[in-house]
């Protein structure tokens, strides 16, 4: 039955198929593949989120949520800025060369301003969300804390910039989402690109 | 290459891999004379792999509860990253299944394909064609709007017809006193895993029932009869390559036809996917006019067309559930000397034209409202459609059949 | 030859269930929109949010999808209600309760209305209100009769009056005449309504604007690949005697 068979015209047709066929399959496979990505709803609970930081006291913290993870506000104090340069010598990463922060952000206090500081409160270890400790040397954590965020799932330690302590089982320090200030007063998180960063 | 090779060997030795390549495809003999109806069986199977794929994403985005899942599917259709084209292949799908399916079964009646040795076959299809009712049926529930709340309504409300046990077993089916939320999670989880999983199943055994017996052909003759030196049907060729080469061509055929209706007339004039349907589900409000889906129409018509017998419907539910499964009768009514209609007489031709005619025609009038007119023609096209049946080992042992060929006509 | 007839045959026979069913509805006009018409679309997505979503929401609509018809973020955002957000749905501005203590039905939400009940039959609603002194809204509908909306489009339209010829046999000619003019020519009403319908359109189902484009490119290349795959099938087919 396969006499005189052009066989170079039949492998031509069948790599010519194929190769049609594979465009075809990968055009239907790649809806499939995109439903996985965030949904509509998703992106709209995670839009930028604006916050009135005029209501946080010195020392104290505020957390919002964005994209569904907690986002820390810190407004720091002067004392507690002072104590953040005193223990590079502690920390794994105390310059931020790991770029876990916005280049605008890439400073000694990991911040715009220095007294505000905002930072994603989701350890870079296994995703716990830390505790604020900003006393100074409690008995739990020791004569050498400063003030910072303790995770109570494996032990990491952080600084008030959210740099982690040596010897923690976090590899680097929390990550700085993208903000900028829409006023004095009015933050906006999740975004840095409209209004240009300050 | 030569991994590949020793990867098939080391997987031959532990399972029939060469076997099973050889029984079904490669050594698979099948008629040469295959014509345009014989793409239907591929293409039942492709949309089946189409409705399983799509319903696996969209499962991951419904919502299988009253309160969201109208919202779930509109989630679906704006939301989710190009789920309303998952949402449209499943929707155009569903009926597309009934279109190649019906036109599988009507190839099967023309060419005698029920016919012995093929009963079993002929069986385990019609098996498939009711699960594919009871699947279609329990999906349409699940957008939750008016069409779907109040067709589930109608038709399980059938049930309550059933003499004694009926009130009690609507109620059982429904887990309510109406359709409900209990209903629609219990349809949701026999849409997505119970009824897909006796289909799958059910075609994995149509498909190796099949091949024990050989497939029927457009002349009805039986090509084992013929058989080379070789031991193969003279006229046969191999499944692979000849049919798999045809059948890809008749898919990317059919998925124009697809995709056409997907992109540019996913409602199909409310024919596929209903205007009422974008109402949500509200037990307290009847919409005007409701009738099932295109698919059903044909029964459902029938049941209309069977008056109350002392205030009961059960008759006409009987009648629509025997007309329903007629076919499955086929392979002892018929009595006829030849399979195929190219051999058959004059008679058979006319009744299995009636019977068209009937189908269609009572398919259309179930989705008309009701009028005395429309009751009677839709009893007159109920009886012809019955007679077709009935009549049918007597019209099939007068006719004036045709002598068949030794060999099938090719070219 | 032969072989291309019989694939025209599984196109025809493809689309065998498209009949057209006759339609004893109502005369309905053919309402004026077109889904490639941007600009209308535009018109119609800011008189929807300033004119209808006092009452009535559209749940599933997104705000920032208004940025598939064109209308850029600035835009989106002047019309954005009080404590919305880009990303929110359109809610009404009224409660469904209240709405209901005040009509006496909850007015629908309008994501999907044009699906259920199509574009000529809402370009025809909209126009056909009435003065009717015996409704509690003072006015009436001729293609939705008692209906509890009022007809809040009035001061734009201006009054009509309703005229019913009775002919021999019981059958009805209903007509309106607009009695007070209002702000708009009939021709300036009939345009917005259908920019608003046309809109309405478009938000039952945003995918369309993307869906016609894709299916042509999508059907394109399975042409290609027919052509393909039927030179394969003749190829190896050679073979059969």
């Amino acid at each position: 039955m396969t006499d005189n068979v052009d066989r170079s015209k039949r492998r031509l047709l069948l790599a010519a198929t194929s190769a049609a066929g594979g465009v075809a399959a990968a055009g239907m496979a790649t809806p499939f593949v995109l439903s996985f990505m965030p949904s509509e709803r998703a992106k709209a609970a995670g839009a930028p989120v604006e916050v009135d930081i005029s209501a946080i006291e010195p020392g104290t913290m505020k957390v919002v949520e964005w994209q569904g993870k907690p986002v820390w506000i810190v407004r720091r104090t002067q004392e507690m800025i002072d104590l953040l340069a005193k223990h590079d010598g502690d920390l794994t990463d105390p310059a931020g060369t790991v770029p876990q922060q916005p280049d605008y952000c890439n400073n000694p206090n990991r911040s715009i301003k220095p007294e505000v500081f905002v930072v994603i409160g989701i350890c870079t270890h296994l995703g716990c969300s830390p505790s604020y400790r900003p006393e100074v040397a409690p008995a739990d954590l020791g004569a050498d804390w400063g003030g910072g965020w303790f995770c109570p799932c494996h032990g990491s330690r952080f600084d008030l910039s959210a740099r982690v302590y040596k010897g923690s089982p976090a590899p680097t320090n929390l990550i700085v989402p993208p903000h900028q200030y829409l006023s004095e007063t009015m933050l906006l998180i999740g975004d840095d690109k409209q209004k240009g960063a300050a | 290459m030569k991994l590949l090779k020793n990867l098939v060997g080391w997987v031959d030795d532990r399972f029939p891999l060469l076997d099973t390549w050889k029984e079904h495809l490669s050594e698979y003999y099948a008629p040469k004379n295959f014509n345009f109806w014989y793409f239907f069986g591929s293409l039942a199977l492709l949309v089946l792999v189409i409705q399983i794929l799509t319903g696996v994403f969209l499962t991951m985005s419904y919502k299988p509860d009253a309160l969201f899942a109208f919202a779930s599917v509109e989630y679906i259709m704006r939301d989710v990253q190009w789920g309303w084209l998952i949402r449209y292949v499943h929707s155009t799908g569903a009926s597309m299944f009934f279109v190649v399916v019906y036109l599988h079964m009507f190839r099967g009646m023309m060419y005698g394909s029920y016919r012995k040795p093929r009963e079993l076959l002929w069986i385990i299809g019609v098996v498939i064609y009711l699960a594919l009712m009871a699947e279609a049926f329990m999906g349409y529930l699940l957008p939750w709007g008016q069409m779907s709340f109040w067709g589930a309504q109608v038709i399980v409300n059938l049930f309550s017809s059933v003499p004694f046990v009926g009130p009690d077993l609507s109620v059982l089916i429904r887990g309510d006193y109406v359709i409900s939320d209990a209903t629609l999670n219990r349809f949701f989880a026999l849409h997505v895993i119970a009824v897909p999983l006796v289909l799958a199943g059910l075609v994995f055994v149509h498909i190796i029932a099949l091949h024990k017996v050989g497939s029927n052909n457009p002349d009805g003759i039986e090509i084992k009869k013929n058989k080379g030196p070789d031991g193969h049907p003279l006229d046969g060729i191999p499944f692979h390559p000849y049919y798999t080469v045809k059948d890809i061509m008749a898919t990317v055929a059919f998925l124009i036809v697809f995709c056409a209706i997907v992109f540019f007339a996913p409602d199909m004039g409310g024919y596929f996917l209903e205007a009422n349907n974008f109402v949500p589900a509200n037990p307290m409000q009847t919409p005007a006019h409701i009738a099932p889906v295109w698919y059903f129409t044909p029964y459902y018509a029938i049941l209309r067309a069977v008056p109350p017998l002392f205030g009961s419907q059960f008759p006409g539910v009987i009648a629509m559930g025997i007309g329903a499964i007629a076919v499955v009768f086929l392979p002892w009514l018929d009595r006829g000397k030849v399979k195929s209609i190219r051999y058959r007489g004059p008679i058979f031709k006319a009744f299995l034209a009636s019977f068209v005619i009937s189908f269609v025609g009572l398919g259309y009038l179930g989705m008309m409202p009701v009028t005395p007119t429309y009751t009677l023609i839709s009893q007159v096209l109920s009886v012809v459609y019955f007679a077709f049946f009935i009549l049918m080992p007597w019209y099939t042992k007068i006719d004036k059949c045709k002598p068949e060929p030794d060999r099938v006509t090719f070219k | 030859m032969k072989l291309i007839k019989k694939l025209w045959m599984l196109v025809l026979l493809s689309t065998v269930p498209v009949m057209v069913l006759a339609s004893t509805e109502a005369h309905l006009d053919k309402a004026p929109a077109s889904l490639s018409d941007q600009a209308s679309l535009q018109r119609g997505a800011k008189f929807f949010v300033a004119n209808c979503t006092a009452c009535h929401s559209a749940a599933y609509m997104r705000y920032n999808r208004l940025a598939d018809i064109g209308l850029t973020e600035a835009e989106i955002k002047s019309l954005l209600p009080e404590g919305s957000k880009l990303g929110s749905t359109m809610k009404a501005a009224m409660d469904s309760e209240s709405a209901k203590m005040a009509f006496g039905a909850a007015p629908p939400d309008l994501s999907v209305i044009a699906r259920s009940r199509g574009n000529d039959w809402l370009y025809t609603y909209l126009r056909s209100f009435y003065v009717d002194t015996a409704r509690p809204s003072g006015v009436n509908n001729v293609l939705f009769p008692l209906v509890a909306m009022p007809n809040i489009l009035g001061p734009l339209q201006g009054d009509q009056a309703l005229h019913v010829e009775k002919h021999e046999g019981g059958h009805e000619v209903k007509t309106l005449k607009l009695v007070a003019p209002g702000s708009m020519s009939t021709q300036e009403f009939d345009a917005t309504v259908g920019d608003l319908v046309n809109f309405l359109d478009f938000m039952a189902e945003p995918a369309k604007l993307v869906r016609y484009k894709l299916g042509y490119i999508v059907i394109g290349f399975l042409f290609i690949l027919l052509i393909l795959t039927y030179l394969l099938k003749k190829e190896f087919w050679k073979d059969v005697h």
